[in-house]
């Protein structure tokens, strides 16, 4: 056995991901010796330590000039899908801390570990982006989803934290589980972990490829329950609307695109061999996701939980773009839709919970939508940027959501010839967008035609997030096309 | 199908294995009850008061630190033995890997929860 | 590529930033009432932006043959085997740049103007409201600093228009002008008295230009199913391949050096293009010549509705409703030659359509008459102004129809110098009059004229004497207009003329008559405003504007003498400039005999309104001479019943539908008449149990029905949300149950 050497590790490669995790291991360190409520500290270092990784990745894109290569022994492939990706997780990561600055004092939380917690569970993430092998995926998982576990349960006085934190974990694990069990059935089936292993394995049509597909399908769930898709959403409404608001929408956006990111690089270049089957799964779990998700946000009185829903339904939408990679062929669009879409949902949402963020009061209530009566009124930018989040969300004119699904329903339009599944997705896709036009613009509705005194404390941290996510869901809007020229040359590739 | 058949006697055998002993010696063992044999733990010390007792949480945190310096041991002693056949990352790693609990150990003295109150 | 080509970007930038300073900071930069910070902060960026105008005019003199600087892709989208590719690509050419320096300097000089009318303007608006004190600056404030963005925004907006590089960008440029010039022409729809009659009037350019606007739309979009793109240079290069080749060998051509060339030698022999079938789609295949003629005559009615000519050109008149400022800018010099800028840019489409051509040519002929004919019976001196402008237009329309783009292109520049002129000065008389009028109403005699209007020629007169500088640009103004020699206008529409004479007789004749009429109404506007004895008392103490306003007068009557020299017969600077960028240009030769008789026409006319107005003036109360023609002078009045006619034709039948529809058809015979007749008596005949249920089911519940499915199983499905691990966990396994069930059932059985 080849012993791994410096060339083979490939540092320079995952330079970003190092950053991030050695800064916060030394992070760590230094919030020991900043004193309790001085800890922006350690939020700005934090920061810091983002940006040199977003600078360490900005190099390396202008490097790599779409080449992909791989790091770690053929554990990690770097590509242009992995620094997309990356990219996407970094601002996530900034935008979650920024949101989180005013609030942990406010809510009288603030302790250190929480941006410690939350470096470590972007670099699981970037790690998930990167990972070639099915037992780094495992490990990223793990290290993306302990600290959200714990995260969760931040708020640790309040019950409705604790209680969404255990809940979380429990299901956590037993979907860990299933992925296991998944992973395992692939070995089985292929004798390897590694995704070009599997890919060759399967290519060559081996008479154990069943095990495969059964593992395929465990793998599938396991990962249907990280990305809340239907019917392994049930944590998702609970969770959501007992964390604490900053990591909700953290967890909303990055465990969301992490999920994805290794579900994607899984199925699409592992699978392609049994790429009808999961296509047509996926097709159908995103089906029963849009509709639930969009129909049973209706029903929500709280804001957290309606878009707790909400993004059960757009990891449906997402799910779509999935399905319509299942052809080698379609693929290239398909990805590019996906993590385009994945960018979009990631400013919006981020976005959206900064504005329940700034209406939500100390005690932890203040979250209901009749809370938001009146916000046209006292605030009209917040409401109008709140208005703007939501005509994304729904997918209207003149913000990003309306490029995403545009990109995401083109692409499995394109997909769906001689493939009736894709094209039942997307059209319950278009249907139920139409349907989650009633309870977003109800937000708008509540905003500007109801009275009310809603109380909005809004500090220049939140600020500058809510005009990042704005602006940025904006300019989307207006002008995608140098972005998802991006997201297009971002290639999935399989090197080994 | 191949594979599914091994599929179907590794269920079969694997839920055998644990049902048959049981079955087993409700069958053929011998019922002869006396006061000693029905205690909950026949061989231990019989429980007194009620079990629902609280421990203190540092027990815990003592038996995390144990177990992060105790798995410390299991990693450390392949790489001790094989060090000088290593390449250079492999010594790195082993650096990094013990900076990094000793790290933990700087976290958990300042966190004090080493000191016993 | 040279350097100074990547400013481009910044022409666009600046009046842009503009808009975004007035947005946020505008009414801090005002900090006390006679401020001008916005409007010369405003003023400061249009200039930025004719500074970059200038330099790319310089950069071109190395690169005739233009450049085209990418800034984004717009949109990129993938439709079948094509490819809408859409980027914001700046177009520097030397058309290009002949606009951008007439917008923008032109532009700068409306903006500096202003800083002095606005506040006047707004100064006469408190006034009219009453406001004291805290209340009038807070007005004030609001609204110097709101017009100064809106004007920005109009500059940068026609900057994207003539920048473009694609039809479709130029059409976001064709909107946000119009939107401009909505927001601006109603920009006192809050006047106490003229509010509701500002806000029409904004509406119904607005309303108008949709008309024109749907046609400019159908034109793109024929133009993108039979090229397969929209930007100007590969629809040109694929429209000449067309005529020899196929259209699917053609739609991968894409603007080449050989390619012009090539096509550019064919063009003589022009022999087969209306053969060349084009495929449309399943409906079937027409051929070329069918499909450009199509596509042309479309943009024509996009042009008409911007250009203002006829059958749209309605809208312009009302237009003066707004701040004479915008009057200038907007309405005269620079959005209404857009139309104009276009055909241009699409001459190598014309020229394959002769058809399209006359048709354009015409058109704009038959403007140039009936509004000139017009303008001679008004008494307001912007509508004069604005009928003139109209006529203008109908000039410029002619010239590009006939395919004298040159001379269209140089007739807009110099008519942009000298009718920016007569605006700018007819603002400074009507500025002058309103004092006159409140120094008169202040000193109690006879300023108390309740039908008073500062606009209305019959309340001027010896204005001379008064406003001196303002008389002699108006004068100077005035002859360019006539086309008098030396000044700008002679060359410019002698050239239009001498196009006519060779190319269509009829043009030739109604544009002559039309410059007839335009000396004569410049003439009598002339003797009636600034000759002759005050009639009211505001006339007689009108005041000279402030240097403010006077400067870009006397530039813009600098540029009303000099403007010539662009395009002198013999040396045709303009000819060569713009031989790079369009391709059918060609100039005709200098004829004395036409310029002589357009000359003696002009004299004429002059000599015939000094008759009529300026040997005996008109005195207060008297008849306007021309009264004695009796009906002709009303018709000429009422500007030949146009608005009448449409309001017959189109907006009676067209109330008169919506009546029908709503009341007959909706009310009358589906609710009252099926509802309650049949479905609501029938049911109730066969019994009050039935009947209820099925009305309300089945009519409210048609329409409800799907809501309530919705919001119905929204409520069941929640219930399912227990909040229990243990049965969210068994969720999850009957989940894998699923999707292992199905598994096994699809793909492994």
């Amino acid at each position: 056995m080849n012993l791994p050497t410096l060339e083979s590790i490939n540092l320079l490669a995952v330079l970003p991901v190092l950053i991030v995790f050695g800064w916060t291991l030394v992070l760590l360190v230094i919030d020991l010796f900043i004193p309790s409520g001085r800890k922006y500290w350690t939020a700005w270092l934090g920061i810091l330590g983002l940006l040199g990784a977003a600078v360490a990745l900005a190099v390396r894109f202008i490097d790599a000039r779409g080449a992909a290569v791989t790091a770690f022994d053929g554990m990690l492939t770097v590509d242009g899908f992995s620094l997309f990706l990356q990219a996407i997780f970094i601002l996530t990561a900034v935008i979650g801390i920024l949101l989180a600055l005013d609030f942990l004092p406010r809510h009288k939380i603030e302790r250190g570990e929480y941006y410690i917690l939350l470096l470590f569970t972007t670099g699981g993430m970037m790690i998930m982006s990167m990972a070639a092998d099915l037992i780094v995926v495992f490990l990223a998982l793990e290290l993306l989803s302990i600290p959200l576990y714990i995260l969760t349960g931040f708020a640790r006085p309040r019950a409705d934290s604790e209680e969404a934190a255990m809940k979380y974990f429990l299901l956590g694990a037993f979907a860990s589980g299933f992925l296991v069990f998944g992973i395992a059935l692939t070995y089985g089936g292929t004798g390897t972990t590694s995704l070009v292993g599997v890919f060759n394995q399967l290519a060559e049509g081996e008479p154990s490829r069943d095990l495969a597909l059964v593992g395929m399908a465990l793998i599938l769930v396991g990962f249907g329950f990280k990305v809340a898709a239907v019917p392994f959403h049930m944590w998702t409404p609970d969770v959501y609307q007992g964390a604490p608001t900053p990591v909700t929408a953290f967890m909303s956006v990055g465990a969301k695109a992490g999920g994805f990111a290794a579900l994607m690089r899984i199925l699409i270049v592992a699978m392609p061999a049994v790429g009808e089957a999961w296509g047509m799964l996926v097709a159908i779990l995103a089906m029963l996701t849009m509709i639930l998700g969009n129909v049973v946000a209706i029903a929500q009185r709280n804001i957290k939980r309606m878009l707790a829903y909400s993004s059960i339904a757009h990891a449906g939408y997402i799910l779509v773009a999935v399905s319509a990679a299942q052809r080698p062929e379609d693929a290239p669009l398909a990805v590019s839709a996906a993590i385009f879409y994945l960018l979009t949902y990631a400013f919006t949402n981020l976005g959206a919970f900064g504005v329940v963020l700034a209406v939500e009061r100390e005690d932890g209530s203040g979250n209901l939508l009749e809370d938001f009566a009146g916000l046209g009124r006292s605030k009209p930018v917040l409401a109008a940027i709140m208005t703007l989040f939501m005509l994304s969300l729904t997918g209207m004119p003149v913000s990003a959501g309306l490029v995403g699904k545009f990109f995401v329903f083109q692409a499995a339009i394109n997909a769906s010839v001689g493939n009736p599944w894709i094209l039942a997705a997307a059209i319950v896709g278009i249907v139920t967008s139409v349907i989650s036009a009633f309870y977003y613009i109800r937000i708008i509705l509540i905003m500007y035609m109801q009275e009310g005194e809603p109380q909005v404390v809004l500090k220049p941290a939140l600020t500058v997030a809510l005009a990042l996510t704005a602006l940025a869901t904006l300019i989307l809007g207006i002008i995608p096309a140098p972005v998802f020229q991006l997201a297009k040359d971002a290639l999935l590739t399989l090197v080994g | 199908m191949k594979d599914w058949t091994f599929i179907v006697i590794l269920s079969i055998v694997a839920m055998a294995t644990p049902l048959a002993p049981i079955l087993i010696g409700r069958l053929i063992g011998p019922r002869k009850g006396n006061e000693l044999k029905n205690a909950t733990y026949e061989c231990g010390v019989e429980t007194r008061g009620d079990t629902w007792v609280q421990f203190k949480v540092q027990y815990y945190i003592f038996a995390l630190v144990f177990l992060v310096f105790d798995v410390e041991v299991v990693f450390l002693y392949p790489w001790a033995v094989a060090y000088n056949r290593l390449p250079l990352f492999g010594v790195l790693a082993g650096v990094v890997f013990v900076i990094t609990l000793a790290e933990a150990l700087i976290y958990t003295i300042r966190k004090d929860a080493l000191r016993w109150i | 590529m040279d350097s100074l080509f990547a400013l481009i970007p910044l022409i666009i930038v600046f009046p842009f930033s503009g808009v975004v300073i007035g947005v946020f900071f505008g009414r801090r930069l005002m900090p006390h009432k006679d401020s001008i910070g916005p409007g010369l902060v405003a003023s400061i960026l249009a200039g930025a932006s004719f500074v970059i105008a200038v330099l790319m005019f310089i950069a071109l003199q190395g690169h005739p043959e233009g450049v085209e600087v990418p800034l984004a892709t717009w949109m990129n989208i993938t439709a079948g085997d094509r490819v809408l590719d859409i980027p914001w690509t700046f177009k520097i050419d030397t058309l290009s740049s002949v606009m951008m320096l007439v917008v923008a300097g032109v532009g700068t000089l409306i903006h500096i103007y202003a800083i002095g009318y606005m506040q006047g303007d707004i100064d006469e608006q408190i006034a009219k409201r009453g406001f004291e004190g805290d209340e009038a600056f807070d007005f004030k404030r609001r609204r110097y600093s709101k017009f100064f963005t809106f004007f920005n925004l109009f500059l940068g907006s026609m900057l994207v228009l003539v920048t473009a590089n694609n039809y479709l960008m130029m059409f976001v440029g064709w909107e946000l002008v119009g939107l401009c010039s909505y927001l601006l022409i109603g920009f006192w729809f809050d006047d106490p008295v003229k509010g509701v009659y500002n806000s029409e009037s904004g509406k119904k350019a607005f309303i108008v230009n949709r008309i024109g606007d749907f046609g400019m739309l159908i034109a793109i979009m024929l133009i993108f199913w039979t090229f397969g793109t929209v930007q100007f240079d590969d629809v040109f290069a694929r429209a000449e391949c067309m005529q020899a080749e196929s259209q699917e060998a053609c739609l991968t051509v894409s603007a080449g050096e050989a390619v012009h060339e090539e096509a550019e030698g064919e063009h003589g022999e022009a022999a087969r293009p209306y053969l060349t079938p084009v495929a449309l789609g399943k409906i079937g295949t027409v051929t070329l010549g069918v499909v450009v003629t199509i596509i042309t005559l479309c943009l024509l009615l996009g042009a008409t509705g911007k250009s203002a000519q006829i059958p749209l050109f309605v809208w312009l008149p009302d237009a003066m409703a707004g701040p004479t400022p915008v009057s200038a800018l907007i309405h005269a010099a620079t959005m209404v030659t857009a139309g104009i800028y276009m055909i241009t840019r699409s001459n190598v489409l014309y020229a394959m359509a002769p058809i399209s051509g006359t048709a354009v040519a015409i058109v704009g002929a038959a403007t140039a008459l009936v509004a000139g004919t017009i303008a001679v019976a008004q008494f307001d001196i912007k509508r004069v102004l604005a009928y003139s402008t109209i006529s203008q237009l109908g000039f410029m329309i002619a010239a590009v129809g006939l395919g004298g783009y040159v001379a269209g292109i140089f007739h807009l520049a110099t008519h942009a110098f000298f009718k920016a002129l007569l605006f700018l000065s007819a603002g400074s008389v009507i500025h002058g009059m309103e004092h006159g009028h409140h120094h008169a109403a202040h000193h109690g005699h006879g300023g108390d004229d309740p039908d008073f209007d500062p606009q209305d020629m019959r309340y001027m007169g010896g204005l001379k004497d008064k406003m001196p500088i303002t008389t002699w640009v108006y004068i100077i103004g005035s002859l360019a207009l006539a086309g008098i020699p030396p000044l700008a206008g002679f060359w410019s529409k002698d050239e239009i003329l001498l196009d006519a004479s060779l190319n269509n007789q009829l043009v030739y004749v109604l544009l002559s008559i039309s410059a007839f009429f335009t000396a004569f109404y410049m003439g009598r506007q002339v003797f009636m405003v600034f000759f002759g004895r005050a009639r009211t008392e505001a006339a007689d103490h009108a005041v000279e504007s402030k240097p403010m306003m006077t400067t870009p007068l006397i530039i813009l009557a600098a540029l009303s003498v000099l403007g010539g020299l662009l395009n002198l017969p013999g040396l045709h600077s303009l000819a060569h400039w713009l031989e790079h960028s369009v391709a059918h240009a060609h100039t005709a030769e200098f004829n004395i005999s036409i310029a002589a008789i357009s000359t003696l026409l002009g004299l004429i006319a002059i000599g015939l309104s000094w008759l009529l107005y300026g040997r005996k003036p008109v005195e207060a109360g008297q008849a306007d001479p021309l009264r004695s023609t009796g009906p002709v002078f009303t018709f000429l009045n009422r500007k030949w019943y146009w608005d009448e006619l449409y309001d017959t034709v189109f907006i009676k039948p067209y109330v008169w539908l919506g009546e029908f529809l709503a009341v007959t058809i909706d009310w009358k015979f589906w609710h009252d008449f099926v509802h309650d007749r049949i479905i609501g008596d029938a049911f109730r005949g066969w019994g009050a149990i039935l009947s209820q249920p099925i009305d309300q089911g089945v009519v409210d519940g048609a329409v409800n029905g799907i809501a309530q499915l919705v919001d119905g199983s929204s409520q069941e499905l929640r219930k399912t949300q227990t909040g229990y691990v243990r049965n969210y966990a068994l969720a999850v396994a009957l989940g894998v149950v699923l999707v292992l069930g199905f598994l096994a059932f699809r793909f492994l059985m």
